[in-house]
């Protein structure tokens, strides 16, 4: 149990903060809620939790200044371990294009887009669902966790850094990396032990 | 394998206490929500669901405690639905801990409010019910009021409503099954699959395992929801798993 490690669980008005610091707190993080980027940038690890549309929540990230840069400044050039989670993860990207287009922090090349529902693919994609890591050395594990989620992340550059896919009416990305910078789409603070065991492992990650 | 049908236990609870619940495992204290929470939790629930019957003004406040509690020790998804009648009251309950809220009488009031919450909080948070009884064959209508009042309301029509306003999934129950174990309304369920994109979670009326496998295999449901055979043990969620495994449907593999 890696107790002791300084979680800056930001705080932007996005919703379901608690699950994740619940969650994080129940692995033995010392987690700190926070909207200030001095908490930030002081952290050793800094999660970004998100729900709802992805405009609410970049417009409610860059609402509060100079976050945006500081979270580019710990994760690029002082390589603290950044965890993005469901929309979260999709800020990481350059657009989303959910109710129109709009930038993203784009430290992944690609975007976010809907899904499209089938007689067979209901959207959201709502449910368990199998993690499937795509390459090595990453913290994804195969497994199974909660995916709740109507638009997901496309890459636009090969190699990408798609890190796990799952499978909704053909290839979803599950997970991506770009330096110290991981983002589950999943949401692993509502996948029971496979989740809780790879917040675990985020704790002790040395990228 | 793709998204896995999912097994969603739901326990009600009155001011912050179950009414209706687990009694298969020695429990300290058969009231607590936590603790049959907990409960489900080990189980490998794929998910839980909470229905405040009492959903008065002044249960409000130990419901949001109740929630508060829960999601502290338990990581799994939590739908709380009874009497949600605001964007506010919805809120209140993400805020606690909840990650969707099941809506019901008020949006069949006002539908709208489906949207409101949907804009505000995300469609995925938005459980909007369809509790209907069939009126004539192939006919069902809403009713409220635990399937009392009727309203006059064309339940698919209802269903398509609430999709088109933004809802993220519909918990569909047949108030003539509900409490019979004579199984889903199997025709019901698939009427309302077939006219929405959005995930369906059959419910009301389970009495067996063949029930829930009915509600994925002639329903189309995406969940199945029961209460009674799970909380007097009749059948566990692994039981319930097996049985939609066996029939084809993919299903998950709890990590315990």
């Amino acid at each position: 149990m890696a107790s002791g490690q300084k979680v800056a669980l930001i705080d932007y008005g996005a919703g379901n903060l608690h699950s994740v610091e619940n969650a994080l707190r129940a692995v033995g993080a010392d987690v700190v809620v926070t909207a200030d980027t001095a908490v930030v940038a002081s952290a050793s690890r800094i999660v970004l939790p998100g729900v709802g549309s992805f405009k609410a929540c970049i417009d409610g990230l860059t609402a509060i200044e100079g976050m945006a840069e500081t979270l580019e400044t710990r994760v690029f050039r002082d390589a603290v371990p950044f965890l993005g989670i469901c929309v979260g993860m999709q800020l990481m990207a350059e657009y989303g294009l959910e109710h129109g287009t709009f930038e993203g922090l784009g430290w992944v090349s690609g975007s976010v887009k809907p899904l499209t529902a089938s007689e067979d693919v209901k959207v959201p994609h709502m449910g368990w669902n199998t993690v499937e890591p795509v390459g090595a050395g990453s913290l994804i594990e195969p497994g199974e966790a909660y995916f709740l989620h109507s638009y997901a992340f496309e890459s636009a550059q090969t190699p990408d850094s798609v890190r796990a896919v799952t499978d909704h009416g053909g290839p979803v990305v599950a997970a991506i990396q770009e330096g110290t910078a991981l983002g589950v789409q999943f949401h692993p603070e509502k996948s029971q032990k496979y989740g809780l065991d790879l917040l675990s492992r985020f704790l002790e990650w040395k990228p | 394998m793709t998204v896995r049908v999912r097994v969603i236990p739901c326990l009600d609870v009155a001011d912050g206490r179950v009414v209706k619940g687990v009694n298969f495992v020695d429990l300290k204290d058969a009231g607590d929500p936590v603790e049959q929470a907990q409960a489900y939790d080990a189980a490998g629930a794929d998910e839980l669901c909470f229905l405040d019957i009492s959903a008065t003004h002044e249960g409000r406040g130990t419901l949001l405690d109740m929630v508060r509690r829960t999601a502290k020790v338990c990581f799994m998804p939590l739908t709380v639905g009874g009497g949600v009648a605001s964007v506010e009251d919805a809120r209140a309950l993400l805020l606690a801990g909840a990650d969707k809220v099941a809506v019901n009488s008020a949006a069949v009031k006002r539908p709208e409010l489906v949207a409101d919450i949907a804009e505000r909080m995300g469609s995925q948070c938005v459980v909007a019910s369809v509790d209907a009884r069939r009126t004539a064959p192939g006919q069902w209508e809403i009713f409220t009021h635990g399937g009392r009042k009727a309203t006059g309301v064309d339940a698919l029509q209802h269903a398509r409503r609430l999709a088109e306003l933004g809802a993220g999934e519909l918990l569909v129950t047949s108030m003539d099954g509900d409490g019979t174990k004579a199984g889903y309304d199997l025709d019901l369920t698939r009427r309302i699959v077939d006219s929405v994109d959005i995930p369906v979670i059959a419910s009301g009326g389970v009495g067996t395992l063949d029930h829930l496998v009915e509600g994925v295999s002639k329903g189309g449901a995406s969940a199945v929801l029961a209460a009674s055979i799970f909380h007097f043990g009749e059948y566990t969620i692994s039981e319930a798993h097996q049985a939609l495994g066996k029939a084809g449907f993919p299903v998950r593999t709890p990590v315990m």
